[in-house]
């Protein structure tokens, strides 16, 4: 029953990996459909009419669209096999915390660092920098963000173990040395390695010239 | 539980902090009310929230919680005994989340470019786009509430919280701007569920009277304008 549930994705759509990696940890068995952003497909504008986007998951004929709440719809649909969030609310609440810290904070600035111009990309280098602190002091004593197994967190910050790379060696700016930030090197080498996901990976070089034609 | 052990700090005028609120007030906890002043952040604040320095934030016995929408999640998860805030089906869980994260990423801001407008044509602009977003919010009230009073159903909800806690500068902004943006044209099912959601027994004591935060918007572009250090 692969149909019952289909991704809609592109290549290199950071958000869309996320539910790559959802879905195989759930083993869920799942349709991609990829989706070229510069001539996006009726189905998928009928699927998510509002931000025209990927990605949007597709299950039984009903549409989720946005990153995290889909990450959340698959734990709690998918809830036998590998819980993403913890069950604490506490837990809950900090791993809900710093997945939007991830993108509402964290990408900007990054983006900023090695695609931005000037003062701003020498401005932004110095918030990473004290903000990637918050992020390693997150995986003191543990290998994952969420513990012994991947979780929701790891997850929300996947981006890292394939962006950082391409980002700095497109802009020439090292935002990550393994001396300052151990532990989140460490990470970024764990998620990439995680067998699971080795087929996931978008093509390096790909990358490299999809982000040399942002600046 | 004390109500020394819930505090929630705020400000009066915040719609972010009147979300916390209104969930406290949803599951009768009490709660001790601390606001921030305009233009300092206490040590209580910069100690609980170091990431973002913002309010609001709920504290609980000893942990911090941040974010507006995670406070509301973990509101509803801790206490259960109450009326439930979020559906209880996982696809109408993705819906009200879906639509709460439209409010804060798109349509909010684009409300606040209203008031930052430079000149009438940016300004009609800035309308359009609003009055766009609540034509779609209209059709999302259409769908959750099927026929009910509340996007949440009979009681208010996520997604009744999340929006209803702009009606106060939404009101404001149609005051300064002279302008009708909940409108019987276009959100006829929004314009009722508005004077609901602010008659509810957990929203009535917490929503800003327009005047009051009419006169304060005031102080507040005078603010905006002046020339700022940046953060």
């Amino acid at each position: 029953m692969a149909t019952e549930v289909k991704l809609f994705r592109s290549w290199s759509s950071r958000y869309a990996l996320r539910i790559v990696w959802a879905l195989k940890l759930k083993g869920v068995e799942f349709e991609a459909i990829f989706e070229d952003l510069s001539n996006k497909s009726s189905l998928l504008l009928q699927y998510n009419p509002v931000h025209k986007k990927v990605p949007v998951l597709v299950h039984n004929g009903k549409p989720v669209c946005e990153s995290l709440v889909i990450l959340e719809y698959v734990d709690e649909t998918w809830n036998g096999a590998h819980p993403l969030l913890p069950k604490d609310p506490f837990a809950k609440a900090e791993a809900r915390f710093w997945a939007k810290f991830s993108d509402d904070k964290l990408m900007p600035l990054i983006r900023k660092a090695t695609l931005g111009n000037g003062e701003e990309k020498e401005e932004a280098r110095v918030l990473t920098a004290e903000n990637l602190k918050h992020v390693e002091e997150l995986l003191k004593g543990k290998k994952f963000f969420g513990g012994e197994k991947i979780g929701y967190v790891d997850l929300a910050f996947g981006w890292m173990a394939y962006l950082i790379n391409v980002l700095e060696e497109v802009s020439g700016a090292t935002l990550i040395k393994k001396e300052e930030f151990p532990l989140l090197s460490k990470w970024m080498e764990n998620f990439y390695e995680f067998p699971e996901f080795k087929e996931s990976w978008p093509d390096h070089d790909r990358l490299i010239t999809k982000f040399k034609n942002y600046g | 539980m004390s109500s020394s052990e819930v505090k929630v700090l705020g400000a009066w005028a915040s719609p972010f902090v009147m979300r916390a609120r209104i969930s406290l007030n949803i599951k009768s906890v009490d709660y001790e009310f601390l606001q921030e002043n305009l233009g300092s952040k206490s040590e209580l604040l910069l100690k609980s929230n170091p990431v973002h320095k913002k309010i609001p934030v709920l504290i609980h016995g000893d942990k911090a919680i941040s974010e507006s929408l995670v406070i509301v999640q973990y509101i509803d998860e801790v206490w259960t005994s109450s009326e439930s805030i979020l559906p209880s089906d996982p696809y109408d869980r993705a819906i009200a989340r879906f639509w709460a994260a439209y409010l804060d990423e798109k349509w909010f801001p684009s409300m606040s470019k209203i008031a930052r407008a430079r000149g009438e044509e940016e300004k009609k602009a800035a309308i359009k786009l609003v009055q766009e977003g609540l034509v779609l919010l209209e059709d999302a009230y259409t769908k959750c509430s099927k026929g009910k009073m509340f996007f949440g159903g009979e009681k208010i909800g996520f997604l009744d919280i999340a929006l209803g806690c702009f009606l106060g500068w939404l009101r404001v902004t149609e005051k300064a701007h002279k302008v009708k943006l909940i409108d019987e044209a276009y959100s006829p099912g929004l314009v009722k569920w508005a004077e609901n959601f602010c008659a509810d027994a957990a929203v009535k004591d917490v929503m800003p009277e327009t005047d009051k935060l009419y006169e304060f918007s005031k102080v507040l572009m005078a603010k905006m304008r002046a020339p700022q250090k940046p953060a």
